[in-house]
């Protein structure tokens, strides 16, 4: 069992958690992620690596609550304990000093761009981030990404902070402004978005790599569940990746593989929710 | 009593194995085969001849003393017969339930030259869950030597050799990157063939009474590498099987609805779809699945798509659907046990042989929509011996699907390879390693089973964990020399 050792509420449904996990947190570094399981009826969840303190053997994730899964790790309590972490999974980021970067965090891929983009700026780098969600709300880590960032860009798709605009806007505006030269581009966040990012960047011919969220079992390359589609031929992305060069893939396929269990999923939160009803009307009859 | 003569044992009738119905046993995951009763196995264990020299044993791939726990069984002598067994198999109450018999001792059995061979491996399962139901742990332990053994893969191969390294005394840690240990035996053999119960038998006596220290959730080559593991202890063996699916190359192959059998049997298995949502992992068996290939895997995900649609119609009303197993070759050259066909054939599942896919057709949303097929027609025998299936011009025709299943072999995982300095590799992606001592070509590893045949059987698996065992006892011993 890995106990959990802290726990943030970032946004409404956006948290963090520490997680005590020695054996993973000796080689975790940015780029991987893990793979959890919350209890003997759990399903494996994929969940990038956000920061890890290898001292205190801890792994630190972001989550959304998205579906049962992470709706449930999300009522956990620090002191509470999950049953399966598994990692590192997936190659690291490749970090190099390439010169000028753009590191593009969407959503709760502002975890996962976060110590990409501190190791690149370790690495020499001048980055430049953009990030963004739909409002406010679920906007996280500004201040952690300004620290690792020559330069921020906020945007909100309502406008309710920064600017209103989708991350694409600034990354277009940099790209074409001739006075700059980007080396490399990483983009992290709904599959929608890298899908965005990435035909924006082509045009300019710039590499982008993007961190692939498919459907997941192992996480170590024995079902096959997660391949998505390249240029030239099926990965495995929880082997060959998560990371990939953005122009690349087989965006339509990867976004309808990604729909295939939504009416389970959605059987999952109701049955969750009826669940955990009954055993709040149980307990207030116990009472 | 008289000694019974051959020609009366010959008379005795082959003991059936009682079943659980076919229709009923389409809508459950509860063991097919019930297992025989103390005195029908009694009854089956006279019908053998005590041959003097027993052709059954050269069939056996780890040369089991057949011979010698048939005659203490039909004795009533069990404790011997547990003992007579365990001189050449750990896993009696697997093999006898997963072992293709027909092929191997049963195949061999004199009895069988004219009439029905003696059923071995039901006998085999009887001795096995004797054994399982009244083991108690050994009285003498062999003293602590303070050496350090490391087993990746806790498969049959690596249960196995955790097992036979531990009983000398050496310190024994098993890595298994799943969160549960078992291997294929787990995530693959479902239920209803081999009761996970069976096998967490033999993993808690390997943690109970040999102090055998298992840790799941652990990477070998991620979380951490083989040359690191050599460092800390004094020998490694490798048993990481051979676990990644392959897909064939075919228009279609990524559409929502086509999976490896290894991803479907997973969820079903594993991860226990089918008591979704009480577990939270679904799986969708459509209202017509093809299974693509004819081997164990082929069968096994036949047979779970057939229950869970059975399961999934009860809930939901409406007719379950079908199955279909779309196989190159005849029906001769099916790959898989005999028993698995017989039983999938009962309950239900279509074959159609002489058919190849050569595309997986989608709709709009992504989804399969249908198979386009080949007919086949056998023509001359290939490298395998077998007869080679070639396609007949002009005879494709569309079968309307909407899941595919491809079972079609598996190579070894490749993450064991990683940071694993001088660990040779055939193309194939097999470990290189000597058939009889197990020993690789870096110094302190010892590899057997699936990772280094690839795809094959659990006794084949067991054996080469035994041999592999005995040498590394050997060589912390300081008996034979390191290479
Ligand atoms: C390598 C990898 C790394 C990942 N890293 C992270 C991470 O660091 N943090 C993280 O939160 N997730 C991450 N994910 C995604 C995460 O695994 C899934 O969100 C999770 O499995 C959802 O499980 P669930 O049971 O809660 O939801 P499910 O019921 O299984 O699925 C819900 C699915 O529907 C989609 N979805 C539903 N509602 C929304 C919504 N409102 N907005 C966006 N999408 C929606 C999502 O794609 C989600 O996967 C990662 C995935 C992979 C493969
Ligand atoms: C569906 C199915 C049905 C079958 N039916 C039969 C049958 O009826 N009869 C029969 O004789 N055989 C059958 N087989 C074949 C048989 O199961 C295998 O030959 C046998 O299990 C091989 O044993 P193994 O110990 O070599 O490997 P496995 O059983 O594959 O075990 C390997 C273990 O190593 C773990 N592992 C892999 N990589 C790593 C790593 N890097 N770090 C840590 N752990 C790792 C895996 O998770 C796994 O638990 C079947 C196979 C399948 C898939
Ligand atoms: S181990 Fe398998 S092949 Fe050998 S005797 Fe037993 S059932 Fe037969
Ligand atoms: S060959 Fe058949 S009859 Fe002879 S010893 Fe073996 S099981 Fe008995
Ligand atoms: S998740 Fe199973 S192969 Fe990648």
């Amino acid at each position: 069992m890995y106990k959990i050792l802290e726990k943030q509420t970032l946004s409404d449904v956006t948290k963090l958690m520490v997680i005590h996990a020695p054996h993973v947190a000796q080689k975790a570094r940015a780029g991987q992620f893990i793979i959890i399981r919350i209890d003997e009826n759990g399903e494996r969840v994929p969940l990038t690596i956000a920061d890890f303190d290898r001292k205190a053997g801890a792994i630190t994730i972001i989550f959304q609550e998205v579906g049962k899964s992470t709706m449930q790790l999300g009522a956990l309590k620090v002191g509470d304990a999950v049953s399966t972490f598994v990692g590192p999974l997936g190659h690291p980021t490749e970090v190099t000093d390439f010169g000028s970067v753009i590191c593009v965090g969407g959503g709760v891929g502002i975890a996962p761009i976060y110590p990409i983009a501190r190791a690149l700026k370790e690495a020499g780098n001048t980055v430049i981030s953009i990030i963004g969600a739909r409002n406010k709300d679920l906007l996280f880590w500004e201040d952690k990404m300004r620290a690792v960032s020559d330069e921020l860009h906020i945007c909100t798709d309502d406008g309710s902070y920064g600017r209103k605009a989708l991350v694409t806007d600034p990354l277009k505006e940099i790209l074409e402004d001739k006075t700059r030269s980007i080396a490399k581009i990483w983009a992290i966040g709904p599959a929608i978005m890298m899908k965005f990012v990435s035909s924006a960047t082509k045009p300019f011919n710039v590499p982008t790599i993007v961190s692939l969220n498919t459907v997941m079992i192992d996480g170590t390359g024995m079902c096959g569940g997660c391949r998505v589609l390249l240029e030239d031929g099926a990965r495995f992305v929880c082997v060959d990746g998560p990371e990939f060069d953005g122009h690349k893939v087989d965006w339509t396929n990867l976004l309808s593989r990604l729909q295939f269990y939504r009416d389970e999923e959605k059987a999952a939160v109701e049955h969750y929710k009826h669940t955990c009803n009954l055993d709040k009307a149980m307990a207030e009859g116990g009472k | 009593m008289a000694e019974m003569k051959p020609q009366d044992r010959m008379k005795i009738p082959r003991q059936p194995m009682p079943n659980q119905d076919g229709t009923v046993r389409r809508g459950n995951f509860e063991e097919v085969a019930l297992g025989y009763a103390e005195e029908t196995a009694r009854k089956e264990a006279e019908r053998c001849l005590q041959c003097k020299k027993p052709a059954c044993v050269e069939g056996c791939p780890v040369g089991v003393l057949i011979p010698d726990f048939i005659k203490a069984l039909r004795e009533g002598d069990m404790a011997k017969a547990v003992e007579a067994m365990k001189m050449k198999n750990n896993l009696p109450a697997i093999c006898g339930r997963v072992c293709p018999q027909e092929s191997q001792c049963e195949g061999r059995c004199i009895v069988g030259k004219k009439g029905e061979p003696v059923a071995i491996g039901r006998l085999e399962r009887f001795v096995g869950d004797f054994e399982l139901a009244n083991r108690t742990c050994p009285l003498e332990k062999a003293p602590a030597t303070g050496k350090k053994v490391a087993v990746v893969g806790s498969g049959p191969a690596g249960l196995t050799c955790a097992v036979d390294v531990a009983r000398e005394g050496h310190k024994v840690t098993l890595f298994e990157s799943l969160h549960g240990p078992g291997g294929v035996l787990v995530y693959g053999i479902p239920e209803f063939r081999l009761p996970k119960g069976v096998v967490l038998g033999e993993i808690n006596y390997a943690v109970q009474c040999l102090g055998i220290d298992i840790r799941t959730d652990h990477v070998i080559g991620r979380t951490i590498t083989l040359d690191e593991l050599l460092t800390d202890y004094d020998a490694v063996f490798l048993g990481t099987g051979a676990g990644l699916p392959s897909f064939i190359r075919i228009p279609g192959i990524n559409l929502n609805g086509v999976m490896s059998a290894n991803e479907f049997l997973t969820r079903v298995n594993l991860m226990k779809a089918y008591l979704f949502p009480d577990y939270d992992t679904p799986v969708k068996a459509g209202k017509k699945v093809a299974v693509v290939g004819a081997g164990n895997v082929a069968m096994d995900a036949a047979r779970c798509s057939a229950r869970i649609q059975s399961l999934q119609a009860k809930q939901s009303g409406g007719d379950p659907g079908e199955v279909h197993i779309v196989y190159r070759r005849s029906k001769e050259e099916i790959p898989a046990r005999a028993e698995e066909v017989h039983h999938a054939e009962e309950e239900g599942i279509i074959f159609d042989l002489l058919t190849n896919p050569v595309e997986i057709i989608g709709g709009s949303n992504g989804r399969v929509t249908g198979m386009r097929c080949i007919r086949m027609q056998l023509g001359e025998p290939d490298a395998s011996g077998r007869r080679k299936p070639v396609p007949i011009p002009g005879s494709e025709f569309e079968m309307a699907v909407d899941t595919v299943i491809m079972a079609l072999g598996t190579s070894p995982n490749p993450l064991v390879f990683v940071d694993a300095e001088g660990l040779e590799r055939t193309r194939h992606g097999t470990a290189v390693a000597d058939t009889a001592t197990g020993r690789t070509k870096k110094q302190r590893v010892w590899a057997g089973g699936d990772v280094v045949t690839g795809a094959a059987t659990v006794i084949s698996a067991m054996g080469a964990g035994k041999r592999a065992a005995a040498d590394i006892n050997k060589f912390l011993k300081g008996e034979t020399a390191p290479w």
